[in-house]
């Protein structure tokens, strides 16, 4: 028994994580129905892994404790080479989970390639999402406006993310709403997503693309259909248009922070057609990519650091001023 | 390139490494000068053939590469344990993930593998040595070559940043400009000839050169997985041969394959890497399988159950790794027919791996159990892997993989099944053939230590990332934000990840503690095995390693005659002088040459590139022309070393 | 390693020594890993051979004449190279050195005018960097000429060895491998002409 008690409080432990930890769980608790499909899809797999680990646990623990080599040791048969009908049991029955398995999966996978069930009948949002290292731009070509790094949606209609990549291989993924999907250059690939409900969701690029990679992120704002179109048209009127220049500005790798225009860049390039547009850009604006162990690049990076350390001394700084003012 | 870039400068973790390289290196010169070592080391190693020691120098470089490896997954998981650490910078971090996952497949799985393959295939199919011991040779020396090559660039122009995967257009020119990149090119490409040289190698050998009587379904079962991997091999490598070729044409003679200019398509280098990537995943994987399945029966002292099934699963395992690619980029958005298709190949996979798990534990079923080491190994394997699978299998559901793609879910199932099976594989293999490598056992008390530590390390530093990933805990960031709230499983698996990296160091010094102290060895069959690699009279096999090969009458025949209490005993009458083959400097000079090419073409310095070449097919054309048909070991001598007094 | 030589004088020399035996079967294994590398460079191929960008179409500069040309005197060669070992099965030395020379020229020539139509395309503005259709074709025809040009150099050492050795077991082999190599490269080139040449003809012009 002393040598199962490792897998025993291994066990526990399993226990104790997946019940505090479901709950709270992006992944596990969704705000839309695409995410919902996926955790329903997710949660039944789990039924069927946990069954294959009791059976495969349990026979193991059998296994082991009986025949462990000592004193009373009985039923040693050291020529038991097969069975048949052992055999035949654990070639069918994995097959038949494999099945139990394909079927929701195929469907599911179906079905995500269109706008979600109860709200098919709408006519969608179309977003077109550009990731530029390592910034994310969305136009909205019905509202005709384009933000940088944030995302406002309407809730309980569907929104198709029309996605291409200035350059890196991104990956197009809001958790909290659904699954992800790759934004590539010269390429457009299409994802629906829903929110439920209002609320501020974390968006980000989940595929590397690199030193920028792990703030390549922007947040999802969803709001109440009133609340979108009265944004929309504020921005449409209030907001600065788009100039070339500027967009071309953005094409330089590196973050920004959050814009927002009047117009959008698809009126001069899709970088789903154009998937050279940033490179030639760069090298227009005489933008030289910087070996990463150059003195240029040591130096850059040193910069930034400062720049993010000043930054954040600021941040505190205000917050702290904040907090006494509200004393 | 400008020189004073040319040495990797500014950061002091290199600089520490700098100086423990320049003193480990300028010891070693010391050592081999002052007690007189170098011909020792030429003519004993750098020059030999034989198929046992070049798996020793196999494993011994697979080890260096496993410390290297650990080292950067800590200095990773340091930098994770809180978040908003400052101890790696965003570019140094991406090195660090890149070279781990890089070096841990190519210079540490495969290697370990191919050097358990190397010392323990000969030997199980009763042969003297491999199909081409020269080509063997050479295989070893480009793998050494290339993993070196690629080992230099973090204190040489910098190490590559783009992932070990290296999607393109990330790794093109334009985004990751500087040498980087083209060690990894070269560094595998390099080191790719070696295993696709290998691959061939051993097939030829277990297909020609077993002893008279094993016919194929009595091979042991780690040898039926070397010949399965070996086929794996041969048509997986070169499709790595030509991705990294074109990657290479990309940034260094401006064609398009890849790029964002002139049309090129960046789908198509992660179509090509994982054409080859998913297979070497089974490369890896599959002589871990055979040898938990020698161990298994081993200890639990009974015949393999369902020996024809773990075959034929193993032949269908190897069939699907090449119709499963797709499921590494679910996310490309290939549309539902294809999705479907490949989900359901991938989970098919599982049938079969499910079957053998079941093998194994019917295996143990009627059996009599001990508990040594190798089995430890062998039964944590079970127990670890089949979470792997499992989890396998739920990424494999493409509509559930869009919220698991690129996450700490994924991360954790692919540390599941390659750490829990290849490496668990790699140190029951170690332990369980040390006897034959060496003559002696490692200490087994120190061993269980090892075991339980690097076990449970194991689990508490992935069992928590499944939770992160499913919490949208992205992989390959350098740093998260206090408000994500992944700081605390983030702390618990640094802290597991240290307990592995105890268990290593302890593992280390149960090697010099048993080279110290251990009990040597009197004969051959160490463990009570079953195999021919057991049958030799001394611990350690000669270099022609059978004075007289033997004769097979069943699967299991070295067991079966000890059951029967029918050993045969070498006679006077039985030897017969031996011809081996000799010992060769040439693959040793054309891996430098190797070198010499590579190290050019990584600072496309073409005439050093050029330079490299020309001495490659200088030694090809010096071989050519060597006739040298090897020599007799003559009976006096194999009298003398096999001690027979009669 | 076994060393067991067979003297049945119905067993070809080549297969007499067991290193040649082994040599031979492992020869025909690599060549099964040359496929999936031509595979590949054709996969590649064919999934770029649209991308022409502001490049000429594949199709456009190709020409009917030196492809055949170029596909006459490699065709041959396999054939000489048939001969030549017709002869060295016969034990006749001179009749396979002279044939296998013959190959070697044919090869070259092969080479020569491969290197023209290389040297055409880029005076018409075709090169590897092109667009990403053109480095699909000059990598695949390039890796295959790259393979005849190697193949051409091992041949001359292999016929320096049997001109100072004279034919036995180890140079037999030898000469065989090397004649299995060239008739790969022959096999390998009649793809190249039909995925190449003729169906990118066939697009531009059908």
């Amino acid at each position: 028994m002393r040598r199962l008690k490792p897998f025993l409080t291994f066990g526990v432990i399993i226990a104790v994580f997946m019940l505090s930890g479901c709950s709270n769980m992006v992944v596990l608790d969704p705000k839309g129905p695409v995410g919902e499909q996926q955790k329903d899809l997710i949660l039944y797999s789990i039924g069927f892994m946990t069954f294959i680990l009791l059976v495969v646990y349990g026979l193991f623990a059998f296994i082991v404790y009986k025949y462990r080599d000592h004193k009373n040791h009985k039923g040693y048969d050291p020529d038991n080479e097969g069975s048949h009908l052992l055999e035949t049991i654990w070639w069918v029955i994995p097959i038949i989970i494999v099945i139990a398995l394909s079927i929701p999966t195929v469907k599911t996978i179906y079905s995500l390639e269109g706008p979600p069930e109860e709200t098919k009948d709408q006519k969608p949002l179309v977003i077109h999402a550009t990731s530029v290292n390592w910034k994310w731009v969305f136009s909205y070509p019905e509202q005709d406006i384009e933000t940088v790094n944030y995302l406002h949606i309407p809730e309980d209609r569907p929104v198709l993310f029309k996605l291409t990549s200035a350059d890196s291989m991104a990956s197009f993924w809001i958790p909290a709403l659904g699954g992800q999907k790759y934004a590539m250059a010269g390429m457009e690939t299409e994802l629906y997503l829903q929110a439920d409900e209002q609320g501020t969701f974390e968006g980000r690029n989940s595929n590397f693309t690199g030193e920028g990679f792990t703030d390549h992120t922007f947040e999802v704002h969803s709001l109440t259909d009133d609340a979108f179109d009265k944004w929309a048209d504020e921005t449409k009127s209030g907001a600065p248009e788009l100039t070339k220049e500027q967009y071309d500005k953005l094409m330089l790798p590196g973050h920004v922070k959050e814009m927002t225009f009047s117009s959008t860049h698809l009126e001069w390039v899709n970088h789903a057609d154009e998937a050279d547009y940033a490179v030639k850009t760069r090298e227009r604006l005489g933008y030289e990519p910087k070996v990463p162990h150059s003195k240029e690049a040591k130096e850059e990076r040193k910069k930034l650091k400062e720049e993010k350390l000043k930054e954040e001394k600021q941040q505190q700084e205000s917050e702290s001023h904040g907090d006494s003012h509200a004393h | 390139m400008k020189w004073d870039e040319f040495f990797v400068t500014g950061d002091p973790l290199i600089y520490g490494a700098d100086v423990s390289i320049a003193l480990t290196t300028a010891g070693i010169l010391f050592y081999l000068t002052y007690f007189k070592k170098w011909k020792w080391l030429w003519t004993e190693w750098l020059t030999t053939v034989d198929h046992k020691k070049l798996g020793i120098m196999y494993i011994v470089s697979a080890v260096l590469m496993l410390f290297r490896g650990g080292v950067d997954a800590l200095l990773m998981r340091t930098q994770l344990a809180v978040p908003e650490a400052k101890f790696l910078d965003s570019q140094h971090y991406n090195e660090i993930f890149t070279t781990h996952g890089t070096i841990m497949i190519i210079f540490m799985a495969m290697p370990f593998l191919i050097g358990l393959i190397n010392v323990v295939v000969p030997l199980q199919i009763g042969a003297r040595d491999v199909a081409y011991p020269y080509l063997n040779a050479v295989s070893f020396w480009t793998f050494f070559i290339g993993a070196m090559l690629f080992n230099i660039s973090f204190i040489i122009g910098g190490s590559p940043s783009a992932g070990w995967t290296s999607y393109m257009p990330l790794a093109s020119n334009e985004m990751s400009p500087g040498p980087g990149q083209n060690y990894y090119l070269l560094g595998l490409q390099i080191a790719g000839i070696g295993t696709l040289l290998t691959g061939i190698n051993f097939l030829v050998t277990i297909l020609k050169m077993r002893a008279p009587g094993m016919t194929l379904f009595r091979m042991p079962m780690f040898t039926w997985s070397s010949l399965v991997t070996m086929v794996i091999i041969i048509f997986a490598f070169p499709i790595l041969t030509v991705a990294l070729a074109l990657m290479t044409f990309d940034r260094l003679f401006g064609s398009h394959f890849f790029t964002l200019q002139g049309e090129g398509m960046d789908m198509l280098w992660a179509n090509l890497f994982w054409l080859w990537g998913h297979p070497e995943v089974y490369i890896v994987i599959l002589p871990a399988f055979g040898m938990f399945s020698e161990i298994i029966s081993t200890f639990s002292r009974k015949t393999l159950f369902g020996y024809k099934a773990m075959i034929w699963s193993m032949l269908l395992i190897a069939g699907y790794s090449f119709l499963v690619w797709v499921h590494h980029f679910f996310t490309m958005g290939s549309g539902a027919v294809v999705n479907s298709v490949f989900s359901i190949t991938t989970m098919a996979i599982g049938i079969p791996t499910g079957v053998k798990i079941f093998n194994w534990l019917f295996t143990m079923y009627r059996g009599k159990i001990e508990f040594a080491t190798p089995m430890l190994w062998s039964l944590g394997f079970i127990v670890n892997f089949v979470i792997g699978g499992v989890t396998g299998v739920m990424l494999a559901m493409a509509a559930a993989d869009y919220q698991y793609h690129n996450t700490y879910f994924l991360v954790s199932h692919f540390h599941y099944v390659l750490i829990a099976g290849t490496v668990f594989a790699c140190f029951a293999g170690l332990v369980y053939w040390y006897p034959k490598m060496f003559g002696y056992k490692l200490n087994e008390r120190i061993g269980k230590w090892v075991f339980w530590l690097f076990t449970i390390g194991f689990n508490i530093c992935f069992f928590p990332q499944y939770f992160l990933g499913l919490d949208g805990m992205p992989r390959r960031v350098y740093t998260y934000s206090e408000e994500s709230g992944w700081g605390p499983l983030n702390m618990v698996s640094t802290i597991g990840g240290f307990m592995m990296g105890v268990a290593f160091l302890i593992l280390v010094y149960n090697m010099y503690y048993s080279f110290r102290y251990a009990k040597r060895e009197t004969h051959g069959d160490a463990w009570n095995g079953r195999t021919l690699e057991w049958s030799t009279p001394s611990a350690m096999p000669p270099f022609y390693n059978f004075a007289k090969i033997p004769v097979v009458k069943s699967l299991d025949h070295f067991w079966r005659q000890k059951q029967e209490g029918k050993v045969e005993k070498l006679t006077i009458k039985d030897i017969k002088p031996i011809h081996m083959p000799s010992n060769s400097g040439v693959p040793f000079i054309m891996a430098s040459f190797f070198f010499i090419a590579g190290f050019g073409m990584v600072f496309e310095w073409m005439w050093m590139g050029a330079l490299g070449l020309i001495g490659v097919f200088g030694t090809l054309i010096y071989r050519s022309f060597e006739y040298d048909d090897g020599y007799y070991v003559s009976e006096e001598e194999i009298i003398k070393t096999e001690k027979i007094s009669n | 390693m076994a060393h067991a030589e067979t003297h049945d004088p119905n067993t070809p020399l080549e297969y007499r020594s067991e290193t040649g035996r082994l040599n031979i079967l492992g020869f025909w294994i690599f060549l099964g890993a040359e496929i999936a590398l031509f595979a590949t460079l054709f996969a590649t191929y064919m999934v770029l051979t649209h991308r022409i960008a502001d490049g000429p179409a594949l199709g456009a500069l190709f020409e009917v004449k030196s492809l055949l040309i170029q596909t006459f005197l490699l065709l041959t060669s396999s054939f000489t190279c048939g001969l030549a070992i017709h002869e060295m099965r016969r034990h006749n030395v001179k009749g396979l050195m002279t044939w296998m020379i013959v190959t070697l020229g044919l090869g070259l020539g092969f080479l020569y005018f491969e290197i023209q139509e290389f040297l055409h395309f880029i005076h018409e503005g075709a090169n590897i960097g092109t667009s990403a259709a053109w480095s699909g074709f000059f990598v695949l025809v390039g890796t295959h000429g790259a393979h005849v040009t190697f193949g051409i150099f091992w041949v001359i050492m292999i016929l320096i060895q049997v001109a100072r050795r004279g034919l036995t077991p180890a140079t037999s082999a030898k000469v065989f491998i090397s004649s299995l190599y060239w008739h790969f490269l022959d096999v390998v080139w009649i793809f190249i002409f039909t995925a190449v040449y003729l169906m990118g003809m066939v697009m531009q012009h059908g």
